[in-house]
């Protein structure tokens, strides 16, 4: 098991590495820092962005406001997923709402957002809306599909509702919340840089993009886009690691 | 107060599955319920628990406080034995008397794994602990003894029999020797054309 284990990791490395020289490859071949740089001259550039005095103010701005869209969203779906599922008028009435967000194109709400809302704040609720109807639909097919027979036993045994929370409701829902988080984590991420870019707010990580973008800065562009990647594939772990540690505590008490 | 079944009729689609059945179930005995497969036990110990509406006929002197062992376990599986008991009782039970009747049930050394990894027969004997362990005036036990081996068996009767305390036992049961074993009251249902008296 640790073998097979180890040796998917080092298959993973190695499929990094290949696509490495690839692009070392191509950028050689291409020769126009303008179109391609090479992946080194990314390392180099981001190295040097990381001792920038802005670099921890732009990554830390656009990270509180797309994780706290992001856990706005999470919360939220939750709550509506079990208005929902207690309710079914309120699953009806909440489909439309549901669908639309769903569907219509991220940069027509962005757009629309810019009108409403002050571009700093825009991230918030591009990373909310985009998170909202995962963690909705996930929760609300959780709660659905949870054993009405342990329901029946705890109804007979005259349950609390707190308990059938902790001991039916929250196990049951576990792999659905972490499969939402893990969708929806990235995506926020994308979405609210996206909507940085065009929102320019000062001081983000869409700004830093927006300015490679003036200045036909492919290296600054790659750069900050490594720094996305990263700080959203470290933050899907630790809160995965934190729901996962959670759940466990929440079996043992 | 005893409790009253009254020309009870059930049908799941067209089948009928209890058809104007009569019984009186008395109150603080083992009432045992025989009868061959299909005829309609279960469906009635459903009716009893209020898990299901008659078609027509009446129930009278269920006690409100009751417990079950449930055909399936129905046990919350990622939590530990002592959880699942913990689960159904008043803050009266503390878990000290719950991991006592665990270990006395033959359960020592499996409290503190998810029930998930237990096997078929310590899934069971949780679940008559939690019967047992909760508040109640009147105990379902649908095939409680359902995959246990017979010295396990022996042990878990004797458990039952001292832990009733007055309580009305309604049990399904196959087997005459355990309607024995509890001293009960056999009540047999026919099954004929889903006639269950």
């Amino acid at each position: 098991m640790k073998d097979k284990k180890h040796g998917n990791r080092t298959e993973k490395i190695a499929a990094v590495v290949f696509a490495l020289v690839i692009w070392h490859i191509a950028a050689v071949i291409i020769n126009n820092s303008l179109l391609l740089v090479t992946p080194l001259t990314v390392a180099k550039r981001l190295f040097y962005l990381c001792f920038e005095k802005d670099f921890l103010k732009a990554v830390s701005f656009s990270f509180i406001r797309i994780v706290s869209g992001f856990l706005l969203a999470l919360v939220t779906g939750s709550v509506l997923a079990v208005i929902a599922g207690r309710f079914r008028i309120a699953q009806i009435m909440l489909w439309p709402f549901i669908v639309a967000i769903k569907s219509v194109p991220v940069v027509s709400f962005i757009i629309l957002c810019l009108i409403w809302l002050n571009a700093g704040n825009l991230s918030i609720f591009i990373a909310f809306l985009m998170v909202l109807p995962i963690v909705y639909t996930n929760m609300l097919q959780g709660i659905q599909s949870t054993d009405s027979k342990l329901l029946e036993m705890a109804s007979l045994f005259h349950v609390s509702w707190l308990k059938k929370l902790k001991y039916i409701y929250l196990p049951q829902l576990k792999s659905y919340i972490i499969s939402a988080c893990s969708v929806s984590i990235g995506l926020s991420w994308k979405a609210g840089t996206a909507a940085e870019v065009i929102g320019i707010p000062e001081g983000s990580i869409g700004e830093k993009l927006y300015q490679a973008k003036i200045y036909f800065s492919s290296g600054d562009l790659l750069a900050w886009t490594v720094v996305i990647i990263a700080v959203s594939i470290a933050f899907e772990k630790l809160f995965l690691l934190f729901l996962r540690h959670s759940f466990q505590r929440l079996e043992r008490m | 107060m005893d409790i009253v079944v009254s020309n009870i009729s059930k049908s799941f689609g067209t089948k009928p599955v209890l058809v104007d059945y009569n019984a009186v179930f008395h109150e603080h005995q083992i009432n045992c319920l025989m009868g061959p497969s299909g005829c309609g036990k279960t469906t009635l110990l459903n009716i009893l628990m209020g898990f299901i509406r008659p078609d027509s006929g009446t129930v009278k002197g269920v006690p409100r406080h009751k417990s079950a062992v449930f055909q399936e376990d129905r046990l919350c599986e990622s939590f530990n034995a002592v959880s699942n008991v913990r689960l159904v009782c008043t803050r009266k039970v503390n878990n000290s008397k719950i991991i006592s009747h665990l270990e006395h049930i033959g359960l020592k050394g499996s409290l503190a794994q998810p029930v998930s990894e237990l096997s078929g027969g310590m899934k069971r004997r949780v679940a008559i602990v939690r019967a047992i362990l909760a508040q109640s005036d009147i105990l379902f036990l649908d095939e409680p003894l359902k995959g246990l081996d017979e010295d396990t068996k022996k042990d878990v009767i004797q458990y039952i029999k001292a832990q009733i305390q007055g309580r009305t036992v309604i049990m399904v049961t196959h087997s005459i020797e355990e309607v024995k074993a509890f001293g009960g009251r056999l009540i047999t249902m026919g099954g004929k054309d889903g006639n269950g008296a």
